[in-house]
């Protein structure tokens, strides 16, 4: 099983230009999506035929905190001028939909808030998508952003045999 | 493979608190659409009243009663540990941002609390499809045999920071929605709580099958060829006997197009379609739970829910939707869904499937 980790305080910007993405919208993402969309370089930017669109290939986002960090920036923005551009980002879910429409990945994708880091949790719950026998690969994440600065970053790419070896995810 | 069916309904919305209500309260065009003072721009929306409420939090309130009311209607035993609970919204507590702990992992552990539950609740916060996801997973949850039972409850309630940011993508109709219309302006938000209790007992409706796909297009915007929407239908073995689609239908632009052409491309644009925002409003996390449930009792009641709002078609593939009440034929249905984050939701419902 693949696995791919951002520490927290990374340089963002930096790590995106050291893995030669090109992609401008990374730096119109939030925090959240801007995480979730390089544990993906890292996990799939080598592959042979990239940019194909697949049906096959789940991408799964959990947390605790949802998207608080953008939903504070909204927050703010709202007492002057609401943004529509931070407005879109206060969803939990968009961050796996920024992983879907950057490698056309076409397949299930969700977001689920558990209460904390909880490796069998996200294993059982993750495990549950191979129930679609569309779904041959899972991308799974654990990001938690309380805020732009801090946070808990790590993806896992896994089929259904990988998945059924391990008892739980490790951060 | 264990079938999957519903044995517990309920639903809270401003124009009626039972599944049975409701239903008649859309038969005879009622809705609770009406202009509310904004922030400061006025907008027009079905709220629910909160009857000098003074608890902590009313999302809690109504999110707990509705699970309380559909796990006492299907007997189920919540303290077991073969008892799941999910939590279906998109910004749960959010007007507490700054003051407490607005993850929706809080009312979902309060939910659980009050309820007794003692497995561990999630939340599913799948933008617009959250209902739906989270049948889907409730549903799975039970076919792998973790769970007996699965409370999945939805609810959404509507303040300055989804109104303002609705209105900054100038995503609102200024006047009641008309899905499907041609003179469709956009979408109004509205408020509500639904839960289902799903189960591997024997049920009058069974939960077949669900799939979700994403577009990988566009995060705010719908995609032109509805492939999402597309690959999610495609995915479910729809059956002879399909009674009508219960589609998304926002009244905005871009979704309602969308929506024809995935059905279109399914080879479903003659079946009968119905759509209920222009009653209800989009009420977000509870939508897919409560659109369901009202569409269960209307195959119950052997009709099509005329789509309150519609008067003349103004999408590229003409679809069979009325304003009118129409017989149905057939004994299942489809319920569609779709969201931001360029996610398409399809779930299909049978009435007296192994009953």
């Amino acid at each position: 099983m693949k696995e791919a980790v951002i520490p927290a305080g990374t340089n963002l910007s930096a790590l995106y230009r050291s893995l030669g993405a090109d992609y401008p919208k990374f730096f119109k993402m939030d925090t959240l999506s801007k995480l979730g969309f390089l544990l993906a370089e890292m996990l799939v930017g080598e592959e042979d035929g990239r940019f194909g669109q697949r049906e096959d290939r789940a991408v799964l986002v959990f947390s605790r905190e949802g998207c608080i960090a953008d939903d504070l920036h909204y927050a703010q923005s709202m007492k002057d001028f609401p943004s529509p551009a931070l407005f879109v980002y206060t969803l939990p879910n968009i961050v796996a939909g920024e992983i879907a429409i950057r490698n056309k990945f076409a397949g299930e994708t969700g977001a689920y808030v558990i209460d904390g880091f909880d490796g069998e949790l996200i294993r059982e719950l993750s495990s549950l998508a191979f129930q679609d026998k569309t779904t041959r690969e899972i991308l799974v994440a654990w990001i938690d952003c309380p805020s732009d600065s801090s946070w808990n970053a790590k993806a896992w790419l896994c089929n259904e045999a990988q998945i059924n070896e391990i008892k739980a995810f490790t951060i | 493979m264990t079938k999957v069916h519903v044995i517990g309904r309920s639903v809270l919305t401003p124009i009626g608190n039972c599944p049975a209500g409701v239903m008649e309260a859309v038969r005879k065009g009622e809705s609770a659409l009406s202009l509310h003072p904004g922030f400061p721009e006025p907008y027009f929306a079905s709220l629910l009243e909160r009857d000098g409420f003074e608890g902590s939090s009313f999302f809690t309130y109504i999110a707990t009663k509705v699970a309380r009311e559909a796990a006492l209607e299907a007997k189920i035993d919540c303290s077991s540990l073969r008892t799941g609970l999910i939590l279906s919204t998109i910004k749960a507590d959010i007007q507490k941002l700054g003051n407490a702990d607005v993850s929706p992992i809080v009312p979902a552990a309060e939910i659980a609390r009050s309820l007794g539950i003692t497995s561990k609740p999630i939340v599913v916060s799948n933008a617009c499809i959250s209902g739906l996801a989270a049948m889907i997973q409730g549903m799975r949850l039970i076919k792998a045999g973790t769970f007996d039972n699965v409370i999945v409850v939805g609810a959404e309630l509507q303040d300055r920071f989804i109104v303002t940011g609705f209105q900054s993508l100038k995503a609102l109709s200024p006047k009641a929605c008309k899905p499907f219309d041609k003179d469709r302006e956009g979408l109004n938000l509205g408020e509500a709580a639904a839960a289902v209790v799903l189960s591997n007992r024997e049920g009058e409706w069974e939960l077949v099958d669900g799939a979700i796909r994403n577009d990988a297009n566009h995060i705010s915007g719908p995609s032109r060829t509805g492939e999402g929407s597309y690959n999610a239908l495609k995915a479910l073995p729809l059956p002879e006997d399909l009674a009508f689609v219960n589609v998304h239908g926002t009244a905005t632009l871009y979704n309602d197009e969308m929506e024809a052409v995935a059905l279109g491309r399914a080879g479903l644009e003659n079946l009968p379609v119905s759509a209920l925002k222009g009653t209800l409003g989009h009420t977000m996390g509870a939508a897919g739970i409560l659109e369901s449930i009202i569409s269960m009792e209307a195959l119950d009641a052997g009709i099509i829910l005329p789509t309150r709002g519609f008067k003349n078609c103004g999408v590229s593939v003409p679809l069979n939707i009325s304003a009118l009440e129409r017989a149905a034929k057939g004994n299942s249905f489809v319920k569609l869904l779709s969201g931001f984050g360029g996610i398409n939701g399809a779930m299909l419902l049978r009435k007296g499937g192994s009953k």
